[in-house]
């Protein structure tokens, strides 16, 4: 059951899995999401769909390691199987606009790659732009590279790519007069905060953004991944996970945000001194 | 007629159940009734007088033959009452511990016919305890069982059943007895639906739920987890692909009611279903789990029903100082169970009756990156009064303009829920009423849809387990006669 087939290490905190997952792979679709858990004490971990090979039966996540459950997942190696993995679960990216920006932070890179993907499969423009800390941190940037018209990588320290966050490339392309149907953005709530912002002021005609609060079941039973988006709650696990940017509160989203925080790193302290004792067996 | 071979029992009041002292259990999830003893059950059994009216069976949702299980309950002929229950009810052991008695068969029982209220507070007389005696019965079966191999033949017939709740379950065992090929899919990681996600430990030991779902398997029931239909497959699919001939939606009502007051998105407000699911699915209470579950001091919880008793008892079993049930009418009103507000009210849970929450407020922290900011500290309540009874019969509450602030730092609204739309809004031509709950033609459960039927709360909006039981055995009844014909 979801056996892991390939696994890649893109550096100590971010790691690509391929699971076996057919019938999820024939359905996933860009934006949408699963939910995994590697054992059968571990949190429900709600993941974007990173890509999906319905020929092979198989899909991909990426994942960065933030508490003791994706630890446990970063210990599992090719062979070795997920205990739970559902999908799809969301409503897919639309795949409307035809001179389009995407734009990924962090992690959120390895989300808006497959929705970068799929726009230039669908032959509209497309412009990424993928923001990281610095270079050791870059993955994708070869795939990203192959899907966009225009790609323009950018570190906050300036080891690779422009140097400084994501707004900056945008704001100078829309100062400059370019023109976009629309933004999508993906990454930190504050990178999406920001983005938005800019593109307000450019008055760009739309902008999206894929919000991954903390959510327990991703089929709208539990409301805890609610957020206010135009005045009213929405759920991001069945009305979302894209919505309307200009109308999200993200403040609230980032509050939220935070509620486990203290305990996320008590549990991931006691699974990495947990893991010592064992190998010190 | 009266029974000749005992005499009746004619003490006016129950056997008490035998529990967990309120200040222990209210530390552990360990089950809080400890059940009859053998000799207990008996004692009680003979004070059914078998009357002739026999107003309980009516009062029954699925009309077990109460007077005759409880006969042979009097008589020691323990396996014999648990065949007359099986008869009717697919889980006795689940439904003699949360259905709601008191307002069933307990309700209209002849002894407890005219009963008052003494002088001391309690009653002056008691129903037979029939929940109770179902579950020794169930009980007592669930422990001596002897394997039964039952020689199922197969009849080739494909079923799918979506939920694995009280009526997918219930549908699935009917079905599977006539012979018929059934997979349930279930959205989560683990079959139960309610019955584990929802109701605590302590009310429903969750060895019981397992041990349905295992009978289940062990007759030839395939249990399909982690398969949200509508998004993986789709119903149209099951039929067409996958060659089901017949669907059954036990889908539930699990999405979650808000009140729309101010400060509800704060942080430490939860919808029942997020505490729940996070305390019971995940069990967040026990070390080595890596779900988080809010330890919180002040916890206040809003409405009155069993959902709202079950979130206020696991909050105090989580650690918690100060437990509120806030409701907007009185004690009569209160929709919850009677033993299960009883069981609150012994454990400590305060009761704020009749005030209804107008706001929560946040602690006053500016600063983004402290774990308090944003942090829910106070929710504000209006005091209410009851006003002209509403269209079902129950009094309205009416505001009296005077507010008061009580300190929280968890808040979980426990309001209500309405059915799932996933399946509806992925299915072509499935109807729902407006209030989002499948449209069924008659009992039988058949929706809009040709060989889709549906029951429980999916259909009728948040209910009992019972009543899910029993529309899960008429939906199995009325898919037989359709696959039959064909």
């Amino acid at each position: 059951m979801y056996k892991i087939v390939r696994k890649r290490v893109f550096n100590p905190t971010e790691t690509e899995l391929e699971i076996e997952a057919p019938l999820i792979a024939k359905k996933g679709k860009p934006g949408q999401f699963i939910i995994l858990r590697a054992d059968a004490t571990s949190e429900r971990i709600p993941l974007t769909i990173g890509g999906t090979d319905p020929v092979k039966g198989t899909v991909s996540i990426i994942f960065q390691i933030v508490g003791a459950s994706t630890f446990k997942l970063n210990q599992l190696n090719e062979g070795d199987s997920l205990h739970d993995f559902v999908g799809p679960l969301g409503r897919p990216t639309e795949i409307t606009g035809d001179n389009v920006c995407v734009i990924g932070g962090g992690l959120g890179v390895a989300i808006a790659y497959p929705i970068a993907k799929a726009f230039h499969d669908a032959g509209k423009h497309v412009t990424s732009i993928a923001g990281f800390r610095n270079k050791d941190l870059v993955i994708l940037s070869d795939e990203f590279n192959a899907s966009s018209d225009k790609f323009i990588p950018c570190s906050d320290d300036g080891s690779y790519g422009v140097k400084g966050v994501v707004t900056l490339p945008l704001e100078e392309m829309l100062k400059s007069g370019v023109h976009f149907d629309k933004v999508i953005c993906i990454g930190p709530v504050i990178m999406m905060k920001f983005v938005t912002l800019t593109c307000k002021k450019y008055n760009v005609p739309e902008c999206v953004c894929s919000m991954n609060p903390i959510m327990i079941d991703g089929t709208g039973m539990c409301g805890c991944c609610r957020l206010t988006v135009g005045g009213k709650t929405k759920f991001a696990c069945v009305d979302g996970p894209d919505f309307n940017a200009y109308e999200v509160d993200f403040d609230e989203a980032m509050s939220r945000g935070t509620m486990y925080k203290a305990f996320e790193k008590k549990a991931y302290d006691e699974a990495k001194c947990n893991l010592f004792k064992k190998e010190a067996e | 007629m009266l029974r000749t071979e005992y005499k009746l029992n004619m003490k006016a009041l129950k056997n008490e159940m035998p529990s967990q002292d309120p200040k222990i259990r209210a530390h552990n999830f360990k089950e809080v009734t400890t059940g009859y003893t053998a000799e207990q059950a008996i004692d009680e059994a003979k004070r059914c007088m078998n009357c002739p009216t026999k107003p309980c069976v009516a009062h029954c949702p699925v009309n077990i033959n109460i007077p005759d299980f409880i006969y042979h309950v009097a008589l020691g002929e323990f396996d014999k009452a648990y065949d007359i229950i099986s008869e009717s009810s697919s889980l006795p052991a689940v439904c003699g511990r949360v259905c709601p008695q008191e307002s069933q068969c307990e309700g209209v029982c002849t002894r407890g016919f005219g009963a008052k209220v003494g002088a001391d507070g309690k009653l002056t007389k008691e129903p037979v305890a029939i929940g109770r005696l179902e579950r020794f019965v169930a009980d007592y079966h669930n422990a001596h069982e002897c394997d039964v191999t039952l020689n199922i033949k197969k009849n080739g017939h494909k079923v799918a059943v979506i939920g694995s709740g009280p009526s997918g379950l219930t549908c699935a065992g009917d079905l599977a007895k006539k012979g018929y090929d059934v997979t349930i899919f279930e959205a989560l990681h683990l079959a139960g639906g309610v019955l584990v996600y929802g109701i605590p430990e302590f009310r429903l030991p969750k060895s019981i739920v397992q041990k349905e779902v295992e009978g289940l398997m062990a007759i030839g029931v395939k249990i399909e987890t982690n398969m949200v239909i509508g998004r993986v497959i789709t119903i149209d699919e099951l039929k067409k692909e996958y060659g089901f001939e017949a669907i059954f939606i036990g889908s539930g009502a699990g999405l979650p009611g808000f009140m729309g007051i101010p400060g509800e998105n704060l942080k430490g407000v939860y919808s029942a279903n997020e505490f729940l699911t996070r305390t019971n699915l995940m069990k967040g209470y026990l070390e080595g789990t890596n779900t988080p579950i809010e330890h919180a001091k002040n916890v206040a919880v809003v409405g009155g029903g069993n959902v709202a008793m079950d979130a206020a008892r696991c909050a105090l079993r989580l650690g918690a100082e100060h437990v509120y049930i806030v409701y907007r009418r009185s004690l009569e009103e209160l929709p919850a169970r009677k033993e299960e507000v009883h069981h609150a009210m012994e454990e400590g849970v305060d009761f704020q009756l009749l005030n209804n929450p107008v706001e929560l407020i946040p602690t006053d922290c500016t600063d983004p990156r402290d774990p308090q900011y944003n942090l829910v500290s106070k929710m504000k309540v209006e005091e209410m009064k009851l006003g002209e009874p509403d269209e079902k019969g129950r009094r309205k509450p009416v505001g009296t303009g005077n507010f008061k602030e009580i300190p929280v730092d968890c808040v979980i609204i426990a309001i209500g829920t309405s059915p799932n739309p996933l399946i509806k809004q992925t299915t072509d031509g499935l109807e729902t009423n407006p209030h989002g709950c499948l449209i069924t033609k008659d009992e039988s459960g058949l929706t809009t849809r040709e060989s889709v039927y549906a029951g429980g709360d999916a259909v009728t909006g948040a209910a009992t387990v019972i009543l899910a039981m029993g529309a899960g055995k008429h939906a199995a009844k009325a898919i037989d006669e359709y696959l039959s014909k064909k």
